[in-house]
């Protein structure tokens, strides 16, 4: 249990859970729909205590522990620091919004679907909170199943094979993930991640379990050439799953980097880190690239997401203060960002049932609100002062110059990048030649509601992200202290892998002799 | 020396046995009584549940009483009484032959018992057989259908071959070590330097075992009999003679273990069974042989706790064949319920039903994940401990092998879900000709809830299927 007795993760990770039961016993479309945003500001609620965060440690905090399966040594183990506390934040904050951004999209099987949402932000919250590897695995896992069927049941005409596609992909890409959790285990005797990272673990031993582990987050995040699941799914996806995908679901494989490869796997990251670095920077300039020629405008975000993510893996992998910051800011901000993208193509396919661009221009003049919150979103989509992009992309740069200059001049292609397929599509929607503008209606109250506060998040985040940084600051220097030492310390000795442990134990009431 | 109380779990089914041939050949009016059989063996998992204090020894060391026999008993009761349900309203089961069909269930289910507490190879012999028996009866007992009575030789005649293998291997062990008891094979050489002829012996035995398993390369009945058999026979074949299988091979896995040459050869024997099980199911469109072939893949993953052979591996055997009675059984009372008219069901057949049964779609996908080994289901739980112990004993490969296949056993399961969730149901057809009736629902969402259950909460569970683990290398002296 928590210090102060009250079990927040739990309570972040189970309400959903257990308020996703009482869908079934409603029956009118509306109570749905109300019942799920008042559950949304419930977990807001509930997460208040979170601000209670201690800001001068790097410690895990919040931590609740207790026995699941003895025998193996499995606890339900949770606990945040403060890496993974901004994107429980997050997550929850995207619950009532998706609930808002959804309320006139979803016209069918309307409890199924916020019974899916409630789901996916259990699962989620769970993601970023779980200390135990297997309850990690666990969530990672389950999370797909509402995510499969957001994109399968409530997508556009391709979503079988979308859906299929994201489905398989992701999930191979954990299960070489699940064999590595089974050899840490063996190998240490424990699941606990805090206790994991405790453990200096051979170079071989580090080699494969990176693969394994990185191959699934690189899937997740996704990284070239892991992406091809992510445009399709983006598109067919409704618009809560979309904002979902890209705001939370990217950001789960870079959370796993730097939760897992960093710390446990450190010398391997290191050597790993040169081809992590070049998919990183092939990532953001060939997203940009092809963002760049899209006329479909989700698809056009997309690509903008494995470019956006590719700062992230770049800023990890550059090992620098500033750029791991820089990383962990870029998670959050293009979840914001994004999020809000997603939310407001999903607005204008409300008015014209299209998403192509053409068939959406000439809104400056009569959908100026709308445009306004476009234009906010996409000039912080890529990076412009005064916005949370600068922060996260200039410090991502200052970062991968700190570590290398020509790395720095690679990837500077990427951000004029971004400013050209934003601007281009800004331009062509605000003064384009209007097809049918004239006839749709501004923003209404519902759309200013759940746009207002990530426009606030924006300007906040861009003005002031102190707040931000000093939260996230202790985890940083505590990730690469501990990154340095063992990377030191293997460099000094080769260790040799330890023996198994022995860990399995026998019922003290063994009936019989052998 | 006959200690009555460590054998009534066994009596108990013998009484009920007893009461059904009564009703066979008595008159058709005592027939009603039929349905109080799967609450009669609901009361058998107590009666089980309520034996597993007793251990002991009986029939001059031939059958040996303890937590694992207790375990699988309790288990096999478990999956008679949902079986029984399953099976209450069979549509090809003509009217005639109801009491013996149920007569021949509970005694197969009774030959499963005999096997966990079997510990004497002459003894696991004739309990296989008693169990076998009762099927090659069952099979064949579908109205109207040629590829029952195909099914039913099939089953039979390769049934027997395996029979007279194992017989001819136990000749052979017989023949070297002079004994059957494995009390005293534990202490005898085990390899193919010094005794060739007694490892020959092993794997011949083994084979009758790893053809109820249905284990490569003895699997290829098991999609045809699915196939051929009635649903409701089929999920009786697919689930409880594999526990039955697995209870042996945990038992026996202390013969196993001293030679390595056994336990690599079953290694490798898993690895194939898991993926061409698992790639011959991808391309099936008929529900039983896609189950079928899957089943194939799963007594691969079983095999991974029996190759580690240590208590932990066998615990999680011992764990992974109870859920995979539970999931395979969940999803089996879905096929049973959407064929009304007893045909087999292809993938098309799932079309919309989410629509038509919201219920039983959830069954089916709760069930599906399951066998993925997704989760929170029972299934990964289960997987994962099958993992852990393998890869405990230095079987990283098969590890590696097991998990890639899960990922190719994504591809088939997850198309049971997407065509009840994603396809609409067919337009041509009138609409109450696709209305699925939805009477037992609730015993199928109980299925379900227990699988999910024991993926969210599987200690205690596990802590059974340890004390069986446990007991399991251990022979009574």
């Amino acid at each position: 249990m928590t210090e102060s007795g009250f079990p927040v993760l739990s309570a972040l990770i189970f309400f959903p859970l257990l308020a996703a039961v009482g869908l079934f016993f409603l029956r009118d479309e509306r109570t749905v729909r109300l019942y799920t945003l008042v559950v949304g500001l419930i977990e807001m609620g509930l997460a208040a205590p979170l601000f209670r965060f201690d800001l001068s440690t790097a410690n895990f905090q919040f931590v609740e522990i207790m026995p699941w399966v003895p025998a193996w040594n499995m606890n339900y183990h949770v606990g945040v620091d403060g890496i993974s506390i901004l994107m429980i934040f997050l997550t929850v904050l995207l619950l009532p919004l998706c609930v808002l951004c959804s309320w006139s999209y979803i016209g069918k099987r309307v409890k199924e679907f916020h019974f899916c949402l409630l789901l996916m932000i259990g699962a989620c919250v769970g993601i970023f909170s779980a200390l135990d590897f297997v309850l990690f695995y666990i969530f990672w896992e389950a999370m797909l199943i509402p995510m499969f069927l957001l994109i399968a049941v409530w997508g556009g005409p391709n979503k079988r094979y979308a859906s299929l596609k994201f489905f398989i992909y992701t999930l191979a890409g954990s299960t070489l993930f699940l064999a590595a959790i089974v050899a840490f285990f063996v190998h240490t005797g424990t699941f606990s991640i805090p206790e994991l990272m405790t453990h200096e673990y051979a170079f071989n031993f580090q080699f494969w379990t990176f693969l394994a582990m990185a191959l699934a987050f690189a899937i997740k995040v996704p990284m070239f050439p892991f992406h091809t699941w992510l445009p399709a799914a983006h598109v067919e996806a409704p618009t809560a799953g979309s904002v979902l995908l890209a705001s939370i679901l990217l950001k789960m494989g870079t959370y796993g980097f730097l939760r897992f490869c960093l710390p446990l796997t450190p010398a391997a990251s290191e050597y790993f880190a040169p081809l992590m670095i070049t998919i990183s920077i092939v990532s953001i300039l060939y997203g940009g690239v092809i963002a760049l020629g899209q006329k479909d405008m989700k698809k056009l975000i997309a690509y903008s997401s494995v470019a956006h993510m590719g700062f992230v893996t770049l800023g990890i992998f550059v090992f620098t203060m500033r750029g791991v910051e820089g990383a962990i800011m870029q998670m959050i901000n293009h979840g914001i960002t994004t999020g809000a993208l997603f939310m407001l193509v999903g607005a204008i396919y409300e008015r014209s049932h299209s998403r192509e661009i053409a068939d959406n221009m000439g809104l400056g003049k009569y959908l100026p609100a709308y445009m306004f919150f476009f234009g906010l979103f996409a000039i912080a989509s890529f990076g412009f002062p005064g916005t949370n992009g600068f922060v996260s992309e200039a410090l991502v740069l200052i970062g991968v110059f700190e570590a290398n200059y020509l790395l720095g001049a690679l990837t500077i292609p990427g951000v004029m990048l971004a400013a050209a397929y934003m601007l281009r599509l800004g331009l062509k929607l605000a003064w384009g030649q209007p097809s049918q503008a004239a006839n749709w209606k501004d923003l209404n109250a519902r759309e200013w509601v759940y746009l207002a506060p990530l426009a606030v998040l924006v300007l906040y985040l861009g003005l002031m992200p102190t707040l931000a940084l000093k939260t996230i600051n202790p985890s940083v220097v505590h990730l690469l202290n501990q990154y340095e030492t063992r990377k030191a310390l293997h460099l000094e000795s080769s260790l040799q892998p330890e023996p198994p442990a022995q860990v399995f134990q026998l019922p003290a009431t063994r009936g019989t002799d052998q | 020396m006959f200690q009555i109380e460590l054998f009534i779990p066994e009596l108990y089914l013998l009484t009920l046995i007893g009461g059904l041939f009564v009703l066979t050949v008595g008159p058709q009016s005592w027939w009603r009584f039929l349905r109080y059989l799967p609450l009669a063996a609901g009361v058998g998992i107590g009666v089980a549940a309520l034996s597993f204090q007793f251990s002991g020894l009986m029939f001059y060391g031939a059958y040996q009483v303890d937590a694992l026999s207790q375990f699988f008993k309790l288990a096999i009761f478990l999956g008679l009484a949902v079986t029984c349900l399953n099976a209450m309203n069979q549509p090809t089961l003509s009217e005639e032959k109801r009491p013996d069909y149920f007569l021949f269930l509970c005694l197969s289910a009774l030959g499963l018992m005999l096997l966990s507490s079997a510990v004497e190879l002459v003894t696991i012999f004739l309990a296989l057989e008693l169990a076998s028996y009762s099927l090659y009866a069952l099979i064949p007992l579908r109205s109207k259908e040629p590829a029952a009575a195909e099914a039913g030789i099939k089953y039979i005649l390769f049934g027997a071959v395996v029979t007279a293998l194992a017989m001819y291997g136990l000749s052979y062990i017989l023949g070297v070590h002079h004994t059957t008891y494995l009390a005293e094979l534990v202490t005898k050489t085990w390899s193919w330097s010094e005794t060739p002829a007694a490892l020959i012996g092993i794997a011949l035995f083994l084979g009758a075992l790893f053809y109820k398993l249905a284990l490569f390369p003895l699997h290829f009945w098991c999609p045809d009999v699915y196939e051929g058999a009635s649903n409701e026979t089929a999920a009786f074949v697919a689930t409880l003679p594999k526990l039955g299988a697995v209870v042996v091979l945990v038992r026996m896995s202390s013969l196993l273990d001293p030679s390595m040459e056994v336990t690599m050869l079953l290694a490798v024997l898993a690895a194939v069974s898991m993926t061409f099980g698992n790639l011959s199911a991808l391309v099936q469109s008929d529900l039983k042989r896609l189950l079928g072939y899957s089943s194939v893949s799963h007594a691969g993953y079983v095999m991974l706790g029996i190759v580690a052979g240590t208590p932990a591996g066998l615990s999680a055997a011992a764990f992974y064949a109870v859920v995979y009675l539970l999931m395979n059984l969940a999803c089996f009372w879905v096929i049973c319920r959407l064929s009304t008219d007893g045909r087999n069901l292809k993938l098309d057949d799932l079309n919309g039903l989410y629509q038509r049964s919201p219920g039983l779609a959830l069954v089916l996908a709760v069930s599906a994940f399951a066998l993925v080994g997704l989760p929170p289901t029972a299934g990964f739980m289960g997987k994962l401990f099958l993992l852990n112990s393998a890869w405990m004993e230095g079987y990283h490969w098969l590890v590696i092998i097991a998990v890639l296949n899960s990922a190719i056993a994504i591809y088939y399961y997850l198309n049971l879900v997407r065509h009840a969730y994603t396809r609409e149901a067919p337009t041509d057809v009138p609409a109450e000709t696709l209305a699925v009736p939805n009477p037992g629902l609730l015993w199928g969402g109980l299925l379900a809830a227990a699988v999910l259950w024991l993926g969210v909460a599987p200690a205690t569970l596990f802590s059974f299927a340890q004390l069986a683990g446990a007991s399991a290398g251990s022979v009574f002296p």
